[in-house]
């Protein structure tokens, strides 16, 4: 029996709240407490991810369950004295929510919270994931028992044929179906790798998994390397995760010194360890067979499948290789049965998707959903609706890969099907809410810079092609845009994806063609009247000063990095437009609101 | 570290569930010790540590033990508020080390509040 304590903080210490500084609010928490003699009665702990990341750093304070953002070290003197001394909520740093315009001291009351189903998120902000025991604690490691002692490969594969299981890595394929294949596959040395490659823009999912919950990501491994009959494991993960590799690393330390890797784990004879690879960041390294490449030391490029990597993969042997949060989700199934699991979700997508939510959206942060939810209420219950009172104009879905939704389609269910029928995927989970000053021809150049950019080179429509269509958008979004081009895009666009050996370029031309699908006004704007209608697009707008409004209190003058604004004091301003480089300091610091923009 | 038997993982949990179990909201029983000025210097910390001594004994792992301040009633301190779920609140003043251990016992495990050391049955309406 452990010791009680009557009250738990719990600090947020995901890479968020630790960039803004929770780990000197923890510190600062343990010596106060120790300064009012509170030590055996108060415990401190630092948690993976809240998700909340745009209220960082975040404490959380047990047993009432209340939430406080924003709590920096300088007031932890006053917090500590006001929570354990006077016993009272400390008001000043409770979260309000905009349209209720209330405080809300308990966590699971905020609409944040309250909306969200948390299964890969189970133990987020509840456990220190450096300590295992506290995993342990919450059920941890019973699933690999199970899985080891008293399931055959056979039931395993059963058991997550009947979860439905797709992968969440992107391409949704059934991870049952993956497994059997490869425990099918004749060899004697097998490999299970996890894809922590993530290097979506924007994206952070499996980061906060990893960080929050590294054991759940290993049990579900293990639990993999037994079904198919594989004994070493290997995460992929990229080299600019430091926290989510030092937490791996304990972790995977933690788990050897008790047996739960290594050798006849559980007394069952079954072997089987975990190694970390750690990538240079290369977005194709994503890609499975590239990854596998990059692993065996070669330069990461795709190669044509078949044969698929569950015959073939890994040092020509049989492998399986799947995304972290697919894995993370395997010892719930294995617990509480795949029936259990396809309960949640749809007829086609079962369970929860996490997703990082982000962009002008009023609660920024991680969030776990029931596939199925509509992007109406992950952007407005969840996500608090659109920031500064502005409205919504798109969703981007799926990343470099996905598509600019409109809000016209807000209401679409979020499952793998009903994604693709709207040209965008579900991805890896990135989801970027825009309000009405983003340009859409701007999101489509600034995707394609990424992919023309990312892109390996092996396939030609893939290296030149999303040469040809990043110099395209930046022709129109600089006014040099033709009758005609929109048609280049699409047909260009079209012949990638058919032509592309991997899905970086199968996937690619999708945030230009969903843009064009359903924001094709926005582009002939662009083309024939040589405007941004978002205002976006520097080349298409001017500022000017309109002389009623202007009262010459010489502020913009004073910003301009350019020198081009001229006028007297208390006399109407003018901008010299042929030095105007259109930085938009003048509109920004205007506070009559006289800088027009055209 | 040797290596985890099946029955190791059973222990590990018992042995750290006591310490986590209170962040999971769920809970039978809360003991709420009223620590304002009053309650610190009438000399709730005692009650306070008499209450966790028997939680941490007893090793009972769904009692929150929490504290709150001035329940207004400053001359009859030391005071508590037990609620047991299901049950009104009761609130207990006047209270000493031997008190809260009684009161542990009797209506905390046995769910019967201690009628001779209770104020009332209840709480304050709150708007």
């Amino acid at each position: 029996m452990g010791k009680v304590y009557r009250t738990h903080i719990l600090v947020c210490a995901g890479t968020g709240c630790v960039a803004s500084g929770s780990l000197k609010v923890r510190d600062k928490m343990i010596s106060e407490i120790e300064r009012h003699g509170l030590k055996d009665e108060v415990m401190v702990a630092s948690t993976g991810c809240n998700g909340f990341c745009a209220a960082g750093p975040i404490t959380i304070v047990h047993p009432e369950g209340i939430f406080y953002k924003r709590l920096n070290v300088d007031d932890v003197p006053f917090f500590i004295e006001e929570l354990l001394i006077k016993g009272r909520t400390v008001k000043k740093h409770l979260f309000t929510e905009e349209q209720r315009n209330e405080q809300i001291p308990i966590m699971n009351d905020i609409g944040f919270f309250k909306n969200q189903v948390l299964v890969v998120l189970k133990n987020r902000a509840l456990i220190d994931p450096d300590v295992i025991d506290e995993y342990i604690g919450r059920d941890g490691y019973l699933p690999t028992s199970k899985a080891l002692l008293e399931m055959t490969p056979d039931q395993i594969v059963e058991e997550v044929l009947t979860s439905g299981l797709r992968g969440r890595g992107g391409a949704g394929f059934s991870t049952g179906m993956k497994w059997k294949f490869c425990k099918e596959a004749k060899g004697e040395v097998k490999y299970i790798l996890c894809n922590a490659d993530e290097g979506d823009p924007g994206a952070f999912m499996d980061r906060s998994v990893l960080e929050s919950d590294p054991h759940a990501v290993l049990e579900g491994m293990i639990i993999g390397g037994k079904a198919i009959g594989a004994h070493k494991g290997y995460i992929y993960v990229r080299a600019e995760y430091p926290l989510a590799i030092q937490r791996l690393n304990t972790a995977i330390g933690q788990a050897r010194d008790y047996g739960l890797l290594g050798e006849n784990i559980f007394g069952s004879g079954f072997d089987f360890d975990i190694e970390l690879y750690y990538g240079a960041g290369a977005f194709v390294c994503g890609e499975e067979t590239a990854l596998m490449q990059s692993i065996e030391g070669k330069r990461g490029m795709p190669r044509p499948r078949p044969p698929f990597p569950a015959h073939k993969g890994l040092w020509a042997k049989p492998t399986v290789l799947n995304n972290v949060e697919t894995f993370a989700n395997i010892p719930q199934i294995i617990m509480r049965g795949g029936a259990w699991f396809a309960s949640l979700g749809t007829e086609t997508s079962k369970g929860t998707k996490v997703f990082a939510l982000t962009g002008d959206v009023t609660n920024i942060g991680l969030i776990e959903v029931p596939m199925g939810i509509t992007l109406r209420q992950i952007v407005y219950d969840i996500g608090g609706g659109i920031k500064n009172d502005k409205g919504l104009k798109a969703i981007q879905i799926g990343g470099p890969s996905g598509g600019c939704l409109p809000a016209s389609i807000i209401d679409t269910p979020v499952d793998y099907e009903s994604i693709v029928k709207t040209g965008a995927i579900v991805g890896s989970g990135g989801m970027v809410v825009m309000d009405e000053g983003n340009c859409m021809v701007d999101i489509a150049k600034f995707f394609l810079g990424f992919t023309a950019e990312e892109s390996c080179g092996k396939c030609t429509p893939c290296r030149v092609g999303t040469a040809i269509l990043l110099e395209k958008l930046t022709d129109i979004s600089e006014g040099r845009g033709k009758d005609g081009d929109i048609e280049i895009l699409e047909t260009v666009g079209r012949n990638i994806i058919s032509s592309s050996l991997c899905g970086l370029g199968q996937t690619a031309p999708n945030p230009i063609l969903t843009t064009i699908r359903y924001f094709r006004d926005e582009y002939e704007a662009h083309i024939y009247d040589k405007k941004c209608p978002a205002k976006r697009c520097k080349a298409l707008i001017t500022f000017a000063i309109d002389p009623e409004k202007c009262t010459g209190c010489t502020l913009c003058k004073r910003n301009c990095p350019q020198q081009c604004i001229s006028g007297e004091k208390k006399m109407p301003h003018t901008i010299d437009q042929s030095l105007c480089i259109r930085c938009s300091l003048c509109y920004d610091s205007c506070k009559f609101d006289a800088i027009t923009v055209a | 570290m040797a290596k985890l038997k099946i029955d190791d993982l059973k222990k590990i949990k018992e042995k750290v569930q006591g310490t986590i179990a209170i962040r999971d909201g769920s809970h039978r029983a809360k003991i709420t010790v009223h620590m304002g000025t009053c309650g610190i210097a009438a000399g709730a910390r005692t009650i306070l540590n008499a209450f966790m001594d028997e939680v941490n004994r007893r090793g009972v792992t769904d009692v929150i033990l929490t504290t709150s301040g001035c329940a207004g009633l400053c001359s009859k301190e030391p005071m508590a508020t037990v609620e047991v779920r299901g049950a009104a609140p009761v609130k207990y003043i006047e209270l000493d080390e031997e008190k809260a251990k009684r009161i542990f016992a009797d209506h905390v495990m046995d769910e019967k509040p201690v009628i001779e050391f209770a104020l009332v049955q209840g709480s304050e309406t709150t708007y």
